[in-house]
């Protein structure tokens, strides 16, 4: 068993065009440093001084880990993660 | 081939009606097609969850919902659309280090002449792919060509 990874376009140079990837960890950071392992590069997309990135979203199963302990957000296997980049901007 | 958005015009009407009801804060909203068409055929309108006439964002939970149901849909966000409320119709640094669909079309509405009322906006387009802005025609047709075989 593994945790499914939804990668958006944007990312998906990371994972060789990949549209999903699967994974493995405790936690969201631990699964971040397995990803990172097999997609260098990645993880400084999704992180940032330690804390997730302020425009890009993550969710497991269909929550926003902003609300369930952000990095630090337990998994288990089969969970679904959904990595999405905020639509956002400004004048 | 030289870059161009080609958009109906009930779509257009729609963004631009959008963009007029929500002023002076920014409204925002998607318009989804099938995966590799380059038809903006569904117009989504999303709440502009910061509220502000400087922002735009959309609520990272109605964003998750938006992409679930695009991808049961086999779409994809064809048109990202937001207005500026009292500047250009141009990206602003934020939009372009922000933008992260490198496949859409960036389609800017500028509500600063007329506001709330009735009257012309700018409505301007581009792609806008890392860091890079590339200005675009926008054809608006009657409805878009039948593909259809």
């Amino acid at each position: 068993m593994a945790i499914e990874v939804r990668i958006p376009t944007i990312l998906r140079t990371y994972t060789g065009g990949e549209k999903a990837v699967s994974g493995s960890g405790a936690s969201l950071s631990a699964l971040i440093d397995d990803l990172e392992a097999n997609h260098p590069g990645i993880k400084e997309r999704l992180v940032e001084g330690g804390d997730l990135r302020r425009f890009v979203n993550i969710y497991v199963n269909d929550e926003d880990v902003r609300f369930i302990g952000g990095l630090d957000a337990e998994l288990s296997d089969g969970d679904q993660v959904v990595v999405l980049p905020a639509v956002a901007g400004g004048c | 081939m030289l870059p161009v958005l080609t958009i109906d015009q009930a779509t257009y009407d729609a963004i631009v009606a959008h963009a007029k009801r929500d002023h002076p804060d920014e409204a925002c909203g998607i318009v989804a097609g099938p995966e590799g068409s380059d038809r903006p055929e569904r117009l989504v309108e999303m709440v502009n969850a910061a509220g502000s006439p400087t922002f735009y964002e959309f609520d990272s939970t109605e964003l998750l919902e938006l992409y679930k149901e695009m991808w049961a849909r086999d779409e994809e966000p064809v048109v990202v659309y937001h207005s500026h409320t009292a500047t250009e119709a141009y990206p602003s640094r934020t939009d372009i280090g922000l933008a992260s669909e490198p496949g859409a079309h960036y389609v800017l509405v500028s509500t600063r002449e007329h506001g709330n009322n009735p009257g012309p906006v700018e409505f301007r387009s581009y792609r806008i792919i890392d860091g890079d802005v590339t200005e675009e025609e926008v054809v608006v047709v009657p409805t878009l060509p039948d593909t259809s075989h």
